[in-house]
């Protein structure tokens, strides 16, 4: 079912709904962009209508709202652990496509990936349900028709931003309230980007070789890459994590456990017993995650981690571009293969 | 030809090694200028002097081999040029109005460099503003950062543009990119503890490097900018020698209201039977607790402000330069 809203309207739609649910969205944070007088987009709880920031793309993704960046998994006490409770007010987040196809990556990776699922994401996942905000101009450095995550359609209701007015769609009933059906009804389905200006194409899964591996092209990335882990930090897929135990007594007996977002860019990465490291050149870390986004997740998964969201080409204080390495990649691969 | 050399003088016009020629300087408070006004510089510089303009140590334009009678033309042709600085005072035809408060200058500070605090060129005109018309010899720069590249280090006044770092330990991953580099760049203010960032306040300058190295904002700037202010700096040819600390974390106000009170508290120990005494030379001889006391009189203190106790100023003595032998 579509409605049509006035601002005005739609801001006590939202209104109505905070009874029920946290709503998270892209959020302009005043002066807490790392330069001065700078401002960053983050997912931040909102109130109203005018907290939503549209017109830039969020430099941080939505997954600190479903999987935070430090979590407490448990207490330990002696031989006794207990996890902690938390907020159980069900959340609507707002997203684009590319974000809600990223989450579904997460869901793979915390929820089906193997017998067990992740307990602690799941009973955060559970809590959510999505407001796709509708994307048909994207940003500069996106390129998620190449990723083929342009187009999502598990969402639970999706909205169209105009200037004067607000169209919703609302897939899951009990986000209905008595605002909307009191509202003008519409015909409303969400269009999709159809064409970014940036493109790219992935190598052949199976064509990407031993050789591959050794090519120069990361030599490149060693010298450019400064292992900042900004590409990491802001990318919807990223989930790796550490471990961290915070002993609070001295024996050591009291203390808490928790997993902290980690890396393949950020140091500390899989670092091994007597300081073992498997990739101590940037360019090494460059090609693992390459390697991930568009080649080892498809091998497990049937489908690419990356979704095209170009976040990692905004942060990236070395102007690396990702999909440009992508399509670096693959005129290398093409190569090789025409030579064999 | 008759010259009144202390009224050209007073008015930016210069005594040059020519005879009968002098030199105008422009000022270009926090070295910021349209370029409109390019086309006046040229034209004068073109018309009066000799197509060439000196960029001065202190970023502003000196248009040398002007004839002294033509003075009064040039005035009135530079008035833009004048009002441009946005002076509270009424412009006139008969050019600068003052010449011995020098050109305040500034870093380019965070309107294009990442490592800024703050909007130097927005402070350095709004000192010009406060400072300016004055005949007292002062030098003001104004710094983004404590990387100092403006040399704050070298004047009467640097002031350091500084902000006091937030830490939000929920968003930080001990990934100890801040701790490493304030380590080997800065003053080692921080460490790891529990995995978690601990800042030592007393260590910190408020560079903001921890900021600008953190990977997911756990780090971020304060509300209110701070700044540091390093005092009585020196070159010439007696007792050169590095501006020390003096005020540390304090506000806007307090900075600008301290060059304020300096101009007072010069008129009162100036030693007038000199042609000129530069502050610093003042300051040693009345002591820092006077100057201290003076200049901060009236003046509201942010809290978070830190005063030094004693100023000890380093820097060496040309007559005592006995390291030397002829081979």
């Amino acid at each position: 079912m579509g409605y049509k809203l006035s601002p005005l309207a739609f801001d006590y739609y939202l209104k109505a709904l905070r009874n029920t649910y946290r709503i998270f969205a892209p959020v302009l944070q005043k002066g807490k962009g790392k330069f001065a007088g700078t401002d960053v987009i983050s997912y931040g709880e909102i109130n109203s209508l005018d907290d939503i920031m549209l017109d830039r793309k969020s430099y941080f993704s939505p997954k600190e709202v479903l999987y935070p960046i430090r979590e407490t998994l448990f207490y330990f006490l002696n031989d006794e652990t207990k996890a902690p409770a938390i907020n159980v007010k069900p959340i609507l987040i707002l997203v684009r496509p590319c974000d809600l196809n990223g989450i579904g990556k997460l869901d793979r990776v915390f929820l089906n990936n193997g017998q067990e699922v992740d307990f602690y994401y799941a009973r955060r996942r559970e809590l959510i349900k999505f407001a796709m905000i509708e994307c048909v101009e994207g940003f500069d450095t996106c390129f998620c028709v190449s990723m083929d995550s342009n187009v999502a359609n598990n969402y639970d209701m999706a909205v169209r931003f105009d200037e004067d007015n607000i169209t919703v769609k609302v897939v899951d009933k009990s986000l209905i309230t008595k605002d909307l059906t009191h509202a003008d009804t519409a015909i409303f389905e969400p269009a999709f980007i159809q064409e970014n200006k940036v493109k790219v194409t992935i190598p052949e899964v199976d064509l990407v070789t031993k050789k591959t591996f050794d090519h120069e092209l990361w030599e490149e990335y060693t010298s450019r890459c400064i292992a900042c882990g900004r590409c990491n930090t802001s990318c919807i897929t990223c989930s790796c994590y550490t471990m961290q135990d915070i002993k609070l007594s001295d024996d050591k007996k009291i203390g808490e456990r928790r997993r902290v977002w980690a890396g393949c860019h950020i140091d500390g990465f899989t670092n091994m017993a007597g300081g073992h490291n498997f990739r101590k050149k940037n360019g090494e870390k460059m090609r693992f995650k390459t390697m991930h986004k568009i080649n080892d997740f498809y091998k497990r998964f049937n489908e690419h981690m990356c979704v095209g969201c170009g976040r990692c080409d905004d942060v990236c204080p070395e102007y690396i571009s990702f999909s440009k390495c992508i399509n670096k990649l693959n005129a290398i691969v093409r190569e090789e293969t025409l030579h064999e | 030809m008759g010259i009144n050399g202390k009224i050209v003088t007073k008015n930016a016009y210069r005594i040059t090694k020519t005879r009968n020629k002098t030199a105008l300087r422009i000022r270009v408070p926090g070295g910021y200028i349209k370029v409109k006004h390019f086309t006046l510089i040229q034209s004068i510089a073109e018309e009066y002097g000799d197509g060439t303009v000196h960029i001065t140590t202190r970023q502003g334009f000196e248009i040398p081999h002007i004839d002294f009678d033509k003075i009064a033309q040039i005035n009135k042709k530079i008035r833009p040029l004048i009002e441009s600085l946005g002076l509270d005072i009424e412009v006139t035809d008969y050019g600068y109005p003052a010449a011995g408060t020098r050109n305040i200058s500034a870093c380019v500070g965070s309107r294009i460099c990442p490592q800024a605090n703050n909007d130097t060129t927005k402070i350095a005109r709004k000192i010009e503003r406060t400072i300016y018309p004055n005949d007292f010899h002062f030098k003001v720069a104004i710094t983004g950062c404590p990387n100092d590249c403006i040399k704050a280090h070298m004047q009467d006044f640097g002031i350091i543009c500084t902000t006091d770092p937030q830490y939000d330990a929920n968003r930080c991953i001990s990934c100890k990119a801040c701790v490493k580099n304030c380590k080997k760049n800065v003053t080692g203010a921080l460490e790891m503890n529990n995995f978690n960032v601990k800042r030592d306040a007393e260590k910190c300058i408020g560079c903001g490097e921890c900021i600008l190295k953190c990977p997911i904002g756990a780090w971020s700037r304060g509300e209110t900018p701070y700044y540091r202010m390093v005092i009585m700096g020196r070159t010439g040819k007696k007792n050169p020698r590095i501006a020390m600390p003096f005020i540390k974390w304090s506000s806007e106000d307090v900075v600008v209201g301290v060059i304020k009170n300096t101009y007072a508290f010069v008129g009162r120990h100036i030693d007038r039977s000199l042609p000129k005494e530069h502050i610093g030379y003042i300051v040693d001889r009345v002591g820092y607790q006077v100057f201290k006391q003076e200049v901060m009189e009236g003046l509201k203190l942010n809290k978070k402000i830190q005063i030094a106790e004693n100023i000890q100023w380093h820097g060496y003595y040309y007559k005592q330069d006995n390291q030397f032998k002829s081979i």
